[in-house]
């Protein structure tokens, strides 16, 4: 292109280098477009098919032959007791090594080893922790395929997001701010609980709810482990009437899952059963969907009186 | 014209009775590592009770570095060494012998940092978080100490009304007072001041240095300041550094108008710098 030295030619030449503005506009929008259109028309097909079915019965029905009368009381339940499980385990220990490698443990050849290795594990495929959690839990330690065994291998698949989670906060601290608080003759642990907790907990928070919404989705690991599809019965309630109130017997309980669930009625021939795995769907969808909500909530939340 | 301005900044201030000074802390023979590199050589360095001694040199010259041997700011990273000595007085400890604890260190030494550093709490917890940290639980006794360090900072009419709102809500000159009342709140034997008005507006500067020149009738003030002018305004010695050598010290009326060394002279007006 020759170049510009009276007004109208380079007014000519920014607007055709003005052309690739456009040009890019149109690329991102179409790729943006692929992937907002593809989870829009799943969800809207999903919801046109289940939402019919999404009655009370359907939340407080077992399972059934007949798929009218089929619900998915135990697999809710059943999700719930897992993650319950899952945050009790992942989050103390997640957190606890997240805090540990960033605050304590000291910049060697080891803890880069170790550093690199946890965000390996974030990328193994979820069915491996599942043969892992068949031959640990299940067998070797005696869980047998109950919720216990079901919580913790979740736990595990969830422990490097939470650890890398947990790490990023920290990271994001400014040193001046631990300076001042070191200065102030704090021991590391005081700086750790006044301090680096309390600030970082928005960026923890929701690395932890976004692993629990991964994990809430999770099948094969569960599969592989040996969950029923088929449960008509709900695990014992923690609850008891009579001393000492509270019961663990649930933990040891057979269970089934929401995604179990969906399987279970997506591998029948019947359409009835289709509807059902469409509602089922759509629940899970919005549960996990609620989570995220959670996380950018409570994010927001705790992070306005932080800034910097 | 600076040197003019400097020596105009020296001569009027109120007078002095140097003579009474007594030393409150001494660095002998110190240098400091950052692992191979020597930042710190063999620095001597007196420190005299209830005066201002101000810490100046080009950018790099090792400044901060010394202070921050002080309070052992510099034990949180790996790699560091101290050798040589801190003596504290009256009883002569030395601040960088393996056995003392740096924490206790840095509860009898306090900083203020360059940039205000205030925690993303209220007003409040931050000037009562290092008097908690000492143990002090009474509600009525934190809440005397914690008035006497706003008092102390000049902060205390600004705020008290507004205690319990978030100190990120102040202005910089008022935040960086905070974290002076921060650090007053345990009284500390000496208060170091690491370039604690380099990130305010000449107002806000104005008002910290008239704070740090009352101040020393309370506490030991090591400061370290990119500017002469304010080395010159506050100060009762001066340390002049380069390249982490100590080249001159004296006090600050007769470093700033009769230098005994060519450098130092250059410095302070402004031939290099």
């Amino acid at each position: 292109m020759a170049y510009a030295h009276d007004l109208a030619s380079i007014r000519r030449l920014i607007a055709s280098h003005k052309r690739w503005d456009l040009v890019f506009v149109c690329c991102g929008a179409v790729a943006l477009m692929v992937g907002v259109l593809t989870f829009t028309a799943l969800f809207v097909d999903m919801a046109i098919d289940g939402v019919p079915r999404l009655t009370w019965d359907f939340f407080t029905n077992y399972p059934s032959r007949r798929a009218a009368q089929a619900g998915i009381l135990s697999a809710w339940v059943g999700s719930c007791l897992v993650m319950l499980v899952t945050a009790v385990v992942a989050v103390p220990l997640g957190v606890g090594a997240g805090l540990y490698l960033e605050e304590y443990a000291p910049k060697n050849w080891f803890t880069d080893v170790i550093e690199i290795n946890i965000t390996n594990l974030a990328g193994v495929p979820s069915i491996v922790y599942g043969l892992l959690a068949l031959g640990l839990f299940v067998y070797q330690f005696g869980f047998g395929q109950s919720i216990l065994s079901a919580g913790l291998t979740l736990a595990l698949l969830i422990l490097p997001v939470v650890i890398v989670a947990t790490r990023e906060a920290i990271r994001s601290i400014p040193v001046g701010i631990r300076e001042a608080a070191y200065a102030l003759g704090a021991t590391q642990w005081q700086v750790c609980k006044d301090h680096i907790v309390p600030y970082s907990s928005a960026g923890i928070l929701t690395g932890i709810i976004i692993g629990m919404a991964r994990a809430i989705g999770e099948t094969a690991p569960i599969i592989t482990i040996g969950a029923l599809t088929f449960i008509a019965f709900l695990p014992p309630s923690p609850i008891r009437s009579e001393p000492p109130f509270i019961s663990f017997d649930w933990l040891m309980s057979p269970f089934t899952v929401m995604p179990i669930q969906m399987f279970n009625w997506t591998s029948r021939p019947e359409a009835a059963f289709l509807q059902n795995a469409a509602a089922a769907g759509f629940v899970l969808v919005l549960m996990t969907l609620a989570m995220n909500g959670l996380a950018i909530w409570l994010r927001y939340r705790l992070r306005k009186n932080i800034k910097w | 014209m600076a040197a003019v301005a400097i020596a105009a900044a020296v001569e009027g201030r109120p007078g002095q009775s140097a003579a009474t000074a007594v030393p409150k802390a001494e660095a002998k023979k110190l240098s400091f590592y950052y692992g191979a590199f020597r930042a710190l050589s063999e620095l001597d360095l007196v420190v005299h009770e209830h005066r201002v001694t101000a810490l100046i040199g080009p950018s790099g010259c090792g400044k901060s570095t010394f202070l921050r041997c002080f309070n052992r700011m510099h034990d949180l990273y790996p790699g560091n060494r101290y050798e040589g000595e801190i003596r504290l007085y009256p009883d002569d400890t030395n601040l960088l012998a393996p056995g003392v604890d740096p924490i206790e260190v840095r509860m009898r030494l306090s900083m203020v940092f360059q940039k205000p550093n205030p925690f993303p709490k209220s007003i409040y917890e931050n000037v009562a978080y290092g008097l908690r940290v000492r143990g002090e639980r009474s509600g009525r006794s934190l809440e005397d100490k914690v008035e006497a360090a706003l008092r102390g900072a000049a902060l205390w009419d600004e705020v008290k009304d507004r205690l319990r709102e978030l100190a990120f809500n102040l202005s910089g000159g008022q935040q960086q007072r905070l974290c002076i009342a921060r650090a007053l709140a345990t009284d500390p034997e000496i208060l170091l001041f690491d370039e604690p008005t380099s990130a305010l507006d000449p107002i806000a500067t104005a008002s910290i240095e008239e704070l740090i020149a009352d101040l020393k009738q309370k506490v030991t003030i090591l400061i370290v300041t990119h500017n002469m002018q304010q080395a010159a305004r506050v100060s009762d010695y001066t340390a002049y550094m380069y390249l982490g050598k100590l080249i001159e010290f004296g006090r600050t009326d007769e470093l700033f108008i009769k230098p005994k060394h060519k450098q130092t002279e250059d410095y302070i007006t402004g031939r290099f710098g």
